[in-house]
């Protein structure tokens, strides 16, 4: 008689305790302070992705894919500016400010967007000469830390952004670490070379809604009512926000999910709080609809757009523009794989590093460091970045004509159903292959 | 030199900005009637007197560059926010925020003036003939903040590199702002900053109090978590 064994189990890693959260806990224990990273909302959320176009059948009639105009451009600014803006493309660039990102970075953003015949937008920190000079339509942010604001630039931009907050960190104001902070970034915002800068997270002379309104007006006094002004929201509550920015008189919303990405802040703010741009813009857009302000008030929505479907799938669900911040680093060689040995010797690998407050982008990036910086050829990446706008173009005009749209602002949410329960109920679109919106009747 | 009259009794806010934005050339404007109205002499960019007879709303003389703007009465919220250069004088009471974000110029407040005062501060010169409220000079990076009366709680909180000289009492110094020894240097420097204010001899400077960063908050660390 053999002798009795107990069976072993497969040994079985927690998947609440995954090996990330565990390295979390153990970075945590090892340091006393929270993770501080680059970029977007990482894990997995409900998405464009989530979304379908039906296209045209019996019912719907189609237009010829090469053959049939499908127009794609913009105006931004009708409501009340004297100079409104034209988009030749539905796609803009997010902000980024000079600081976060090299001089030559920010070259290659304005070079691409401009041979695309759209905008790019400025960060914290200012305008820079070289952005306005290779930026055909160069937006101008207008924040709470008001680094580098000067009447003189705000009358150079096209448009003016009035920045509330933003999808990585609704509610959250920055830090710039002083490795980013060289002798030009220290200058163009007052403050000391090398010191850690803190971006405030409230404006410094107005709080609320209602001075929000006196702010514009006072903006427009100085421009002579001539610029567009934006109003940017972190998605949190886009119903009210877009209702009260309308009220305070912007030409243009903002809104950026949670999926948009920062130069640096904590973790467990990027992850937990805000919601997914999927949820974000039709409240948005109920608001204008309510107020009478759709298409009236422009509505830019941005994170996580990556190619021409999500496009056109935020343009269905009723925006006017989608806006490009982490994917137009991808397209200048963020993350690139040809780097990896590099990107090990961060100890990360290609397609992971969100270090970027580090300032140690071995692609030349998301640094102020003259070496780095210098790798990055803002002509090359300038073309690669015109290059996917216009494959992102392209896609959202096959996706339009598909569903017999002349204008890819004429896609709508008829033409659009769901994946997912969640996602039909967040985008108020039809589950596939059924007509139940949940929470907009019964089935 | 002749003086232009607005009255803002039959002329709007957008005609008046509009005016001395576009008449750069004329040197001396005279406003009537404000009324407590909004962005008064905002974006001004050019070397003129502004001349304000009454009380002025938000934002007056807002981001000003080279322009003279005496406002004779109180001014709201933001009283010469952003400033780049020249002079705003306001003979009453500033609202909070007085001098916001300014990186140069002067602004004399013959007045108290209110909560924030200089917050954020880059570079302006601010004199404030009475009392400021909390929070002022706030993340204030540079230029100077002269009180001949009281300040609020709170005063200077997460300051860089402004200089504050008070007179009279400090409600609470903010996180990371101390007092520093008041040097030959510096009553020279706040000697200068009331001089430029029209009080050269008024006031002793030696009856004054420096302010300033400890800068020990210049570097995010985890041991100062407690006083953030």
């Amino acid at each position: 008689m053999s002798e009795y064994h107990n069976p072993v189990t497969t040994p079985r890693t927690s998947a609440t305790f995954d090996d990330y959260t565990l390295s979390e806990i153990r970075r945590a224990a090892a340091t006393g302070i929270y993770d501080i990273r680059g970029g977007g909302s990482k894990r997995k959320l409900p998405h464009l992705d989530d979304l379908l176009f039906l296209g045209a059948s019996i019912s719907r009639y189609p237009l010829e894919g090469y053959r049939e105009k499908c127009g794609t451009n913009v105006v931004l600014g009708s409501r009340f500016a004297r100079k409104p803006i034209e988009l030749k493309i539905p796609v803009t660039i997010a902000g980024m400010s000079f600081g976060s990102l090299s001089a030559q970075a920010k070259e290659a953003l304005g070079r691409g967007a401009s041979a695309m015949g759209t905008s790019t937008t400025t960060g914290d920190g200012g305008m820079t000469p070289e952005e306005r000079g290779h930026s055909s339509i160069l937006v101008y942010q207008y924040l709470p830390s008001r680094y580098g604001m000067n009447p003189d630039d705000l009358r150079k931009a096209d448009a003016i952004e009035v920045v509330i907050g933003q999808g990585a960190k609704p509610g959250g104001g920055g830090m710039l670490l002083g490795q980013k902070i060289s002798k030009r970034v220290a200058g163009m915002r007052c403050l000391p070379e090398g010191i850690d800068q803190r971006s405030a997270c409230r404006h410094p002379d107005w709080t609320g809604p209602d001075d929000l309104e006196i702010k514009i007006e006072e903006l427009r006094e100085i421009t002579d009512w001539e610029k567009p002004i934006y109003v940017k929201v972190g998605a949190a509550r886009p119903y009210y926000d877009t209702a009260l920015a309308v009220k305070s008189g912007a030409d243009v919303i903002v809104l950026d999910g949670m999926q948009g990405g920062t130069a640096a802040t904590q973790e467990v703010f990027i992850e937990h709080v805000g919601i997914p741009l999927l949820s974000a813009i039709r409240p948005a857009v109920q608001a204008l609809q309510d107020l009478g302000m759709h298409r009236k008030v422009q509505l830019i929505v941005s994170g996580g757009i990556r190619n021409g479907a999500d496009v056109a799938k935020c343009l269905a669900l009723g925006a006017d523009v989608a806006s490009i911040g982490t994917a137009a680093l991808v397209a200048l060689g963020d993350n690139d794989p040809s780097l990896e040995a590099e990107y090990n010797k961060l100890g990360t690998t290609a397609g992971a590093y969100d270090d970027w407050h580090e300032g140690r982008d071995p692609a030349g990036i998301t640094t102020q460091d003259p070496a780095l910086a210098a790798r990055l050829d803002p002509v090359l990446a300038g073309r690669r970045l015109a290059n996917y706008l216009a494959v992102m173009t392209l896609e959202a005009q096959t996706i339009a004509r598909a569903c017999g749209k002349s204008h890819v602002h004429n896609l709508e949410p008829e033409d659009l159903v769901a994946l997912t329960v969640e996602a039909a109920a967040m985008a108020r679109v039809p589950l596939a292959g059924t007509d139940w919106i949940p929470g907009r009747g019964s089935y | 030199m002749t003086t232009r009259v607005i009255d803002l009794a039959t002329n709007t806010v957008r005609e008046l900005n509009g005016a001395l934005h576009a008449d750069k050339a004329h040197l001396h404007w005279q406003v009537l009637n404000p009324a407590g109205r909004h962005a008064i002499a905002a974006g001004l960019d050019a070397p003129a007197t502004v001349e304000i007879d009454g009380h002025v709303g938000y934002y007056c003389a807002g981001m000003n560059k080279h322009a003279s703007v005496l406002i004779r009465g109180n001014a709201g919220v933001g009283l010469a926010e952003n400033m780049m250069s020249g002079r705003v004088h306001v003979t009453g009471d500033a609202s909070q925020a007085a001098g916001a974000t300014a990186h140069g110029g002067l602004l004399v407040v013959d007045g108290n003036a209110s909560a924030r005062c200089g917050i954020s501060m880059k570079g302006v010169d601010i004199v404030v003939k009475g009392s400021i409220g909390h929070m002022s000079a706030f993340m204030a990076q540079a230029g100077t903040l002269t009180v001949l009366g009281d300040a609020g709680e709170s005063l200077g909180d997460s300051i860089y590199e402004a200089r504050l000289f008070v007179r009279g009492s400090v409600g609470s110094l903010g996180a990371d702002c101390i007092e520093k020894e008041l040097r030959d240097e510096h009553k020279a420097l706040l000697f200068g900053k009331l001089e430029a204010a029209g009080l050269a001899g008024a006031v002793d400077v030696s009856d004054f109090r420096r302010y300033g960063s400890a800068r020990t908050l210049y570097h995010f660390h985890v041991d100062n978590v407690g006083a953030y």
